[in-house]
């Protein structure tokens, strides 16, 4: 992959696709047709080539041992903080803490900041959209402290009824808790006003950006967020590694989430004293390969650069959505205008999962469930959808692949 | 495409779904859940001296969920309590692949055609739904599984 971020030629997809063995890999004897990205991204030749080379040749432990291994690895581990620093405009690498994913990255908030922060009375507001993983830490963090949940509303297109802000946001509201990018339905939330009008409140603001940060550019210094946590694994990275950004002096102000090596200054019997962040936060030996891997995963969309990847899904999506809206009997679950490259969809008279099977068997990979966002579907009104979600290496082809697919479910069904 | 799951009999059942409905004075009954994927079915069984006179399901579910359901309310129709729950086993056994319908004596007879779900393991579950349901209602200890 050559492209640079700098030209505006379109992206070239066979080039590509080349970078990911897992698309050469047929599935129940057809070529895959990977629409999970969405789930879990798949991984892009020059990732698997690090964590092989560092499993393999450069393997040592982090921030602890004198010997050369250890001090290298050690090293490595810290430039992919410079590079996750970059990645998101972050202020300095103090404020970006690994964690084992975006669930562990809200968690982390909810408990260390939420159980010191939130008191009776208080508020967090979070969206009618969220996946469980934004909803249930919050959930509890109320529980244990007395403070209220409230949900901002959304419309039939899936999008944020930002006017409710006007009576949500108020001076009981602590923090707003909304995702960037809904996994559920697409929808591309107005993250900027939401901070802008949190922060007039004095609300802090956490973005849950695990579906943006593989689409589209983030700035926390432009977006003046508080916290924001996206996972490894959807952005062509590995699996058990996140980050979670935070305001340093934010930070500062909180306790560790979990305690043992690593995270302190000096242990006695007596009492311990922490260490600074963001290592306060990350307790325990970590994910070393998986940091770093993440680090070339990040070098790897840079490479790419995320004009050419949001005009690329830009194409996709419309012409996705051009081709599912023509097949009757076939509803989309997201409309919002500003969406990004998921189409959800039910179809009349056919479950998500018989739709799930059947295209399975046909290649093509899409999920088929409620996607961890309950709340959403009981919304609109269903169990379940079908959805593709679509990333750099997809083509207008998979996507022929899709109506094509659709329409032979449909035939089965009315035979 | 391959449809080996998706037979005409179980997409026929699913568009046309036997003795689907409430039963009055039913005597046994237990609802069945499956929040995965959100299939969600009760069965109502009319028992009279351990004879099974009357098998009705409604609900909502997948294909495979809903021919299931139909398809076991007619093949426990005239059995006794004892026969029914022997079924529920020898189906049961068959979907996890633990029983070879094919080369075994069994009593399942039509049900045969659910052997191919074995192959699907997420879909297990959808086919022995209704089967958890009426083994619990026969069994009367709660009026309510769920396969999570
Ligand atoms: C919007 C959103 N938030 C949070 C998560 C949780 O991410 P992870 O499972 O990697 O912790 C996901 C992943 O499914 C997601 O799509």
């Amino acid at each position: 992959m050559t492209a640079s971020t700098t030209t505006n030629d379109p992206l070239s997809v066979e080039e590509i696709r080349s970078d990911f063995p897992s698309l050469t890999v047929p599935m129940h004897g057809k070529p895959l047709v990977y629409l999970d990205s969405a789930a879990t991204t798949l991984k892009p030749r020059p990732v698997l080539e690090t964590i092989q080379e560092f499993y393999g040749h450069r393997y040592g432990t982090v921030r602890r041992a004198v010997y050369g291994l250890s001090e290298q690895a050690t090293a490595a581990f810290e430039r992919t903080r410079k590079t996750v620093t970059r990645f998101i405009n972050a202020p300095t690498s103090r404020s970006i803490v690994f964690t084992k994913g975006t669930t562990e990255s809200i968690n982390l908030v909810a408990s260390s900041w939420g159980k010191t922060h939130l008191r009776p009375g208080d508020e967090v507001l979070i969206s009618a959209m969220e996946h469980h993983a934004n909803i249930v830490p919050w959930q509890l963090a109320c529980e244990a402290t007395g403070a209220q949940l409230r949900i901002l509303p959304m419309n039939s297109s899936g999008e944020l009824l930002t006017e409710e802000l006007d009576t949500l946001l108020n001076k009981r509201t602590r923090l707003v808790a909304v995702t960037g990018l809904s996994n559920a339905l697409g929808t591309i939330n107005p993250i900027q006003e939401i901070c802008s009008r949190a922060h007039a409140q004095g609300s802090l603001v956490l973005i849950d950006a695990a579906q943006m940060a593989g689409h589209m550019a983030i700035d926390v210094q432009a977006l003046d967020c508080d916290f924001l946590a996206f996972s490894g694994h959807k952005v062509f990275g590995p699996c058990g590694v996140g980050v979670l950004y935070g305001k340093p002096e934010i930070l500062e102000t909180m306790p560790p989430y979990q305690s043992g090596g690593d995270m302190i200054r000096e242990v006695t019997f007596e009492k311990t004293t922490f260490a600074d962040i963001p290592v306060r936060f990350e307790a325990g030996t970590p994910a070393i390969v998986e940091v770093i891997g993440l680090g070339s995963a990040l070098e790897y969309i840079h490479s790419i650069g995320f004009e050419q990847i949001g005009a690329h899904e830009k194409d996709l999506l419309r012409y996705g959505t051009d081709l599912l809206e023509q097949i009757p009997k076939l509803r989309l679950i997201g409309t919002a205008a500003h969406k990004s490259s998921i189409l959800a969809f039910i179809l009349e008279d056919v479950h998500a999962h018989d739709i799930g099977t059947i295209l399975d068997q046909a290649g093509i990979a899409i999920r088929a469930g409620h996607h961890c966002a309950q709340p959403t579907m009981k919304f609109f009104g269903v169990a379940a959808t079908s959805r593709a979600s679509l990333s750099i290496y997809n083509s207008r082809e998979d996507l022929d692949a899709l109506a094509l697919a659709i329409d032979e479910v449909i035939t089965l069904f009315r035979s | 495409m391959s449809f080996d799951l998706y037979q005409q009999v179980i997409l026929d059942h699913n568009r046309k779904p036997r003795n689907c409905g409430a039963l009055e004075g039913h005597t046994h009954t237990c609802h069945g859940h499956n929040p995965l994927c959100g299939d969600d079915y009760t069965v109502y069984l009319k028992v009279t001296n351990e004879q099974i006179e009357q098998v009705t399901f409604e609900g909502n579910g997948c294909a495979i969920s809903k021919a299931s359901a139909s398809m076991m309310t007619q093949s426990l129709q005239g059995k006794n309590i004892d026969q029914a729950q022997a079924l529920f086993e020898e189906f049961h056994q068959m979907v996890l692949g633990n029983l070879d319908a094919e080369s075994t004596e069994t009593q399942l007879g039509k049900l045969k055609i659910f052997q191919g779900v074995r192959a699907f393991p997420s879909r297990v579950k959808c086919a022995s739904l209704s089967w958890h349901a009426m083994h619990t209602a026969l069994t009367q200890k709660e009026d309510e599984v769920s396969t999570e």
